[in-house]
């Protein structure tokens, strides 16, 4: 069924549809419409599930970390703030390796207060062992909650699904919401843990010396990732007839210059790269869907050919610079070292990533002779 | 053992703790894990956060407890039992009980949060809190629940701690919880007697168990149990309960002894002025009172 909705609500959608079983939730803008449609869905019992008004996030992940160990689906959503104040459950959830789906509604981080889009929040949770998803549309954030229940469920590793705050969350798209049954066909219920049971007791958590063999497991699970998430859009293109990739490309195979970037910030590079072959000068776009497990070989087959890459960053390390720039400079060592990589700051706190601000970053690559420090992009005066 | 059916014996005889755990001789807190877990028998799942009880249930890849035990963050203590007890419901396994089991930095301190969110919500668990005064796990620094007057190492004599124990019973009484408990390892049939009994009730229950501590509080490892009921005989840890946040009931137990008598024992109180002890007599008259007043 097509319906015109926010990707915050096609969030909600999609927990219904995967039939969590216990959510626990605290609410921060510009997340909290997620919680409350569906606190409304388990009261009225659309949604057979346990909802839990925990008293903060850092309760919240804690409820999902217990709940998920008894082997019950669960799920959770947050944002900026809300997700730093879990940063240790993060870790928490991984290292239990628990099937946790949460919905990141991405925020920039105080000091100052700004309210608006800024990725910073889920970047500065990479090394938690959480896989993240950077989604670019409403339909794309219901699919990709659909799909991250069947890859955590499988690989035993918790997925934070990442939507930008209100340039995403609160904009109004036609989804569509598929059929229960073909959702159940695609997601069974979630396979059978026996963890806590009283009658064949064990200790979960423990203290242990063989802390760097759990680690490597861990290593070679989200390696594995990367070939199961594949799979797993190529199964739900058969079935729901989308699928996303690790990685979306647009125009790259013959491009000199590709931007890349995350989010919604690549659907107006793609129309800015019209705009450029239009006026012969090929330009392309990647779009970078997975950021854990970074897919740095995926990233890097469609740059083989280009000379120049410009990645646009809406978040930003202090001292560093781009976050995804330097993980994809990280990806090109040893595969195309000589590749010109120009960093871009655009868009943090919310601030609008215009066309105007794509041309601009363009001309900036061609003007510029050599790679640089990061430029930023739409300082106000 | 053979022991006459008719007598009946206060003390369950199946133990859920194994012997042979890491607890330092003479530790209250493994002698208050082992009658709780008496009165409430093995379908119990339990939740334990960084503490002493952590140390000793378990090290990879062994337990101590015969019961499932899930090792969870320090603040979290109270809502990862929430959690489990939510999950249970949703599964239709309705006749475990779920413990969350905290020491008194968990509970008084970095949990308290997270417990009243519990409690608020009225969530369907059992909370005990086994009180030794002391983060005694990473080496006896001072909690909110030190009393005023006790040396820790980071209440350095004669800078010793100089407010006094925060009382976090009254705070749970403030939530009008179900139930709430003190109790002692020093009285271990009243202590049972009170798991029994909230193992009965739904709802948050709380039980704060006094736990005296030989390491952390600088006594001789066989004095613990004369420790634990000096504790009460001296008025310094009443044992009481509190249904539905209002209704008191004291426990018999008389509180009569001086008070030096369980100061004396203890290093940790080597500081100890008469002007401390004064404010303590002090204290502990006007708890007195306080408590007879509400149990009416």
């Amino acid at each position: 069924m097509k319906k015109v909705i926010s990707a915050n609500q096609a969030v909600s959608y999609a927990v219904l549809a995967a039939k969590a079983q216990v959510i626990a939730a605290y609410p921060i803008t510009p997340q909290s419409s997620i919680v409350e449609m569906l606190s409304g869905f388990c009261a009225t019992g659309a949604l057979q599930a346990k909802f839990i008004n925990v008293e903060s996030e850092h309760s919240a992940m804690a409820a999902c970390i217990s709940a998920s160990v008894m082997g019950a689906r669960t799920f959770t959503a947050t944002s900026s703030q809300g997700l730093a104040l879990m940063h240790e459950l993060l870790h928490y959830a991984s290292g239990l390796r628990l099937p946790i789906v949460m919905a990141n509604v991405n925020r920039a981080l105080a000091s100052p207060f700004n309210l608006k889009a800024d990725l910073s929040d889920s970047l500065s949770q990479r090394d938690t062992g959480w896989l993240q998803f950077y989604c670019e549309s409403g339909q794309e954030v219901f699919d990709t909650i659909i799909q991250s229940y069947r890859i955590s469920e499988k690989l035993l590793l918790p997925v934070m699904v990442n939507l930008e705050g209100f340039i995403l969350s609160h904009t109004y798209e036609i989804v569509d919401l598929p059929e229960q049954s073909q959702i159940d066909l695609f997601l069974p219920p979630a396979p059978a843990r026996e963890c806590l049971d009283v009658d064949n007791p064990c200790m979960f958590g423990s203290t242990t010396d063989y802390y760097i063999n759990f680690r490597y497991k861990m290593h070679q699970d989200m390696e594995e990732a990367k070939t199961f998430c594949s799979e797993i859009d190529a199964e739900f293109k058969k079935v729901f007839g989308r699928d996303y990739g690790l990685v979306s490309t647009y125009l790259c195979e013959d491009a000199d210059l590709i931007l890349v970037t995350a989010g919604t910030i690549a659907g107006t590079c793609r129309v800015v790269a019209d705009r450029c072959r239009a006026k012969g000068m090929k330009v392309g776009v990647l779009r970078v869907r997975m950021f854990r497990p970074f897919p740095g070989k995926q990233i890097c087959e469609p740059l083989r050919k280009a000379k120049k890459v410009a990645v646009i960053d809406r978040d930003f390390s202090p001292g560093c610079g781009g976050i995804f720039a330097q993980e994809v400079k990280a990806s090109l060592q040893g595969i195309n070292c000589g590749l010109p990589v120009y960093e871009f700051i655009a868009g943090l706190g919310g601030k609008d990533v215009t066309d105007k601000d794509i041309e601009l970053i363009i001309e900036q690559t061609h003007k510029m002779p050599n790679r640089g420090e990061s430029t930023w992009i739409g300082l106000l005066k | 053992m053979d022991r006459p059916a008719q007598i009946k014996f206060p003390i369950p005889e199946e133990e859920l703790v194994y012997s042979g755990h890491t607890a330092c001789p003479g530790c209250g807190a493994a002698l208050a894990m082992k009658y709780v877990l008496k009165g409430l028998g093995p379908r119990t799942i339990i939740v334990i956060p960084p503490s002493c009880m952590g140390t000793i249930a378990a090290g990879f890849p062994f337990s101590s407890l015969k019961i499932p035990v899930l090792r969870i963050p320090f603040e979290s203590t109270a809502i990862s039992a929430s959690g489990i007890r939510a999950a249970l419901d949703v599964m239709g396994k309705e006749d475990i009980h779920v413990l969350a089991w905290a020491g008194d930095g968990g509970t008084f301190d970095i949990g308290l949060q997270a417990l009243s969110g519990s409690a608020e919500r009225n969530d369907n668990i059992i909370y005990v809190c086994y009180d030794n005064e002391g983060y005694m796990n990473t080496g006896i620094q001072r909690s909110s629940s030190t009393p005023a007057g006790a040396w820790t190492t980071t209440t350095p004599a004669p800078f010793v701690k100089d407010t006094p124990k925060k009382d976090i019973v009254r705070i749970m009484a403030a939530h009008n919880i179900p139930y709430i408990a003190t109790a002692s390892i020093g009285y271990p049939a009243d202590l049972i007697r009170k798991v029994k009994k909230a193992k009965e009730i739904g709802g948050t229950r709380f039980i704060l168990i006094f736990s005296p501590c030989p390491t952390g509080w600088r006594y001789s490892p066989e004095m613990t149990i004369r420790l634990a009921k000096l504790g009460t005989e001296t008025g310094i840890f009443p044992l009481y309960e509190i249904e539905n946040g209002e209704k008191y009931t004291l426990s018999s137990k008389r509180s009569e002894k001086p008070l030096r008598d369980y100061f004396a024992l203890q290093g940790r109180f080597r500081n100890l002025t008469k002007e401390n002890l004064q404010q303590f007599e002090e204290r502990v008259e006007k708890e007195r009172e306080y408590l007879k007043r509400l149990a009416g």
